[in-house]
């Protein structure tokens, strides 16, 4: 009776040590069955929809590559994906049921600033980490520790300093700053206009349009009246492709020494194909374009093209993917080499080594964003109509800035630009 | 702000192109939502489908606009068969089932939207031809051709719904079942297929609609949400049926919309429009042109 006793206690002991273990200590994944799930909303349709397909692509990309090696601490590796729409309002949602229904072990972000913003207080409050997803300063106000942004910028200097000089080199003295009513494009038009500010570069035109707004015949006429010399657009895919068409119907001045940005969308194989050479002489940023050397990107990329084809997604996939596929091999590295799933232990890791990718390294900052900005500013020249594979080509689009990727000077004024080759 | 008196001349002439354009995406709505009382929320959804099958029609080489016109006759059937399948299931059940015809619609639109995606992906499309991307130079303005197009189409479009629905024996009836449906059955018409041939017109109406979509900017699949707010803001501005109120009102929009972008703030422009629709209402409740 006597022994059965205390069986009873030694075995009610260990259960409490169990239990207590659980929620006490970090979570070691080695010997715990089941794959290991990694949660995500992603925009699937909606404004970001195009890109948010391909980038989801190349994670799955990832995930069958890494499942194909054993997967991570010899678990499979699963990817819950939800589509948000690019709708903000269903991304907290979307987080929750993933953390308390899914029980997923690691967290990537939504492509985008405007659907990750909502997330950011949640991933906050419960400590978890976060790889960022393409977005702009969302961290800046939060000052979340276990954050790490995939995108290769940092600040908004990062983004528009590039084109800022270019336009300085030219001579150009006034700015005209057009930009979306969302968290994206007004983080960055408010540090375009610091920079600006600082620069001695006047603003003569400054308007935030509603991100419902039909045609923009309007604004570029208004834009056109004010006669800058740089015209700032900060502007998401489909508002870029109706920019593009009414600056080519209306025009906006032979003064203007450089047009573009920060437009989103004019990175999409889709819309370059169908913009063709109303591209023309654009100067925007981009993270990587043809002719830029990081090991592995070439053979991802060839990959990546024949699963958009089946996949109906972006062809060439330059803009997002590879990115997305860093993501998956970052989060590969922390987990491999700490042995745990532990979030702290495994932003600690992320934050003090640099990350191997198809991107080539990454090294964090303290705000989890790129100690080491990457953005570049390319000019589109010679672009055909109607012909996607000239984009692979280096010369479709010229990087002008930084110098350490510079393949050519950038051409102005911009009606110059648009028919030089 | 930027002031000047060639400036706001210019902002008024594209406010008559944008608002014509604004008429020409509400006015089968008009006749669905104005005249016939049916909560077609579905309206965007399926003129972002004629924006689809104008990109299929067009790469067999037709112009967008003929392609438009092509498709009438299918949207025509279609819309015959939308209404057939609602008034079985829903309006001939009474008031309070009509009401729930609202969720019907709101289901099509969704249906719609997906079967878009499966079907396309979520990339924009566009179409090409002559009068899209370049414009028309008279002096220093230059006015978009496909802003030209789209205004002409709805010119065009009110004409013949106007005269339809004033001329013919089934126009009169249409407008009558609006009036009063009981009357018209004691006439020994049938106020279902009156109802069914208006609903078809609505629906054939979306697909020259849809063309002009996607001639004046590139669509994608979710796109008929950023038409939903404006297109029942036109019908009800106009006042719910009247045609040439309809371009009356898409034309106060996009006047107020382009002075607004041009030279004020662009970030107040919808909400002028909309503050304009109370204001209206205020005075009007009937809408401008009201029965």
């Amino acid at each position: 009776m006597k022994d059965s006793r205390r069986k009873v206690l030694k075995a009610g002991a260990a259960l409490a040590a169990t239990a207590a273990a659980s929620t006490t200590f970090p979570r070691f994944a080695i010997g715990q069955s089941g794959p290991i799930k990694i949660g995500m909303s992603m925009p699937q349709t909606g404004s970001l929809g195009a890109g948010g397909q391909a980038a989801l692509l190349a994670l799955r990309m990832w995930v069958e590559d890494v499942n194909k090696r054993g997967g991570l601490l010899k678990r499979q590796v699963e990817l819950i994906a939800y589509d948000d729409q690019t709708n903000p309002a269903n991304v907290p949602g979307i987080y929750t049921k993933l953390l308390d229904v899914d029980k997923v072990d690691l967290l990537i972000a939504p492509y985008g600033t405007v659907p990750t913003a909502p997330v950011m207080p949640l991933v906050k409050q419960r400590g978890l980490l976060l790889m960022g997803n393409f977005s702009f300063q969302v961290n800046a106000k939060v000052q979340h520790d276990m954050w790490f942004n995939n995108a290769p910028w940092n600040d908004a200097s990062s983004w528009s300093d590039g084109f800022f000089k270019a336009g300085q080199g030219a001579g150009a003295k006034t700015v005209a700053v057009l930009a979306a009513d969302n968290d994206f494009a007004q983080n960055l038009a408010n540090g375009a206009r610091t920079l600006a500010q600082k620069a001695g570069i006047k603003s003569v035109y400054d308007q935030n349009y509603p991100p419902a707004t039909t045609d923009f015949s309007s604004l570029i006429r208004g834009i056109r009246a004010a006669k800058p010399e740089m015209v700032f657009v900060m502007s998401y895919p489909n508002d870029s492709v109706a920019i593009i068409r009414a600056v080519n119907e209306i025009g906006v001045g032979p003064q203007v020494q450089i047009f573009g940005g920060g437009m989103v969308g004019l990175q999409f194989t889709p819309i370059m194909t169908s913009l063709g050479s109303l591209l023309n002489g654009v100067l925007n940023y981009n993270s990587y374009v043809p002719g830029m050397k990081y090991p592995g990107i070439e053979d991802f990329l060839a990959r990546y093209t024949k699963r958009a084809q089946e996949a109906k997604v972006d062809p060439l996939g330059f803009y997002l993917p590879p990115f997305n596929y860093a993501i998956g091999q970052m989060l590969e590295q922390a987990v491999g080499a700490t042995r745990s799933l532990d979030h702290k232990t495994l932003a600690s890791y992320l934050r003090q080594n640099e990350m191997k990718t198809v991107v080539g390294p990454i090294k964090y900052g303290k705000d989890g964003e790129w100690a080491n900005a990457r953005v570049v500013q390319a000019q589109f020249r010679g672009v055909a109509d109607k012909d996607m594979e000239q984009f692979r080509k280096s010369e479709r689009q010229v990087v002008v800035y930084p110098d350490a990727y510079k393949t050519g000077s950038v051409i102005t004024p911009f009606e110059k630009a648009r028919t030089a080759k | 702000m930027i002031f000047s008196f060639d400036l706001l001349f210019e902002a008024v002439l594209f406010g008559v192109l944008l608002g014509c354009f604004y008429a020409a995406v509400s006015i089968g709505l008009s006749v669905s939502f104005g005249l016939l009382d049916v909560p077609h929320v579905a309206h965007p959804a399926l003129m972002i489908f004629g924006s689809y099958c104008t990109f299929i029609v067009t790469g067999w080489g037709l112009d967008p606009i003929l392609a438009g016109v092509v498709l009438m006759p299918a949207f025509f059937v279609l819309g015959v068969l939308i209404y057939r399948f609602y008034y079985e299931t829903f309006e001939r059940r009474g008031t309070e089932a009509g009401v729930r015809g609202l969720a019907f619609f709101f289901g099509l639109a969704f249906i719609i939207e997906v079967g878009l995606i499966l079907g396309f992906g979520v990339d924009q499309r566009t179409v090409q031809a002559a009068y899209i991307g370049s414009s028309l130079s008279i002096g220093d303005y230059r006015i978009p051709y496909r802003m030209l197009v789209a205004f002409g189409v709805a010119l065009l479009l009110t004409f013949c719904l106007s005269i339809y629905l004033s001329k013919t024996f089934t126009g009169r009836a249409i407008k009558a079942v609006a009036q009063d449906e009981p009357a018209l059955r004691l006439m020994g018409a049938n106020p279902v297929r009156i109802k069914q041939w208006a609903f078809g017109i609505a629906t054939g109406v979306s697909a020259l609609a849809g063309a002009m979509v996607i001639i004046v900017g590139p669509v994608e699949p979710a796109m008929d949400r950023l038409y939903i707010g404006r297109t029942f803001c036109v019908v009800v501005l106009a006042g719910l049926g009247s045609m040439t109120g309809t371009l009356a009102a898409g034309l106060i929009l996009g006047i107020a919309e382009s002075i607004v972008l041009m030279m004020l703030g662009a970030s107040w422009a919808p909400a002028v429009a909309f503050g304009l629709l109370l204001v209206v209402l205020g005075i009007r409740p009937q809408g401008l042109f009201g029965r």
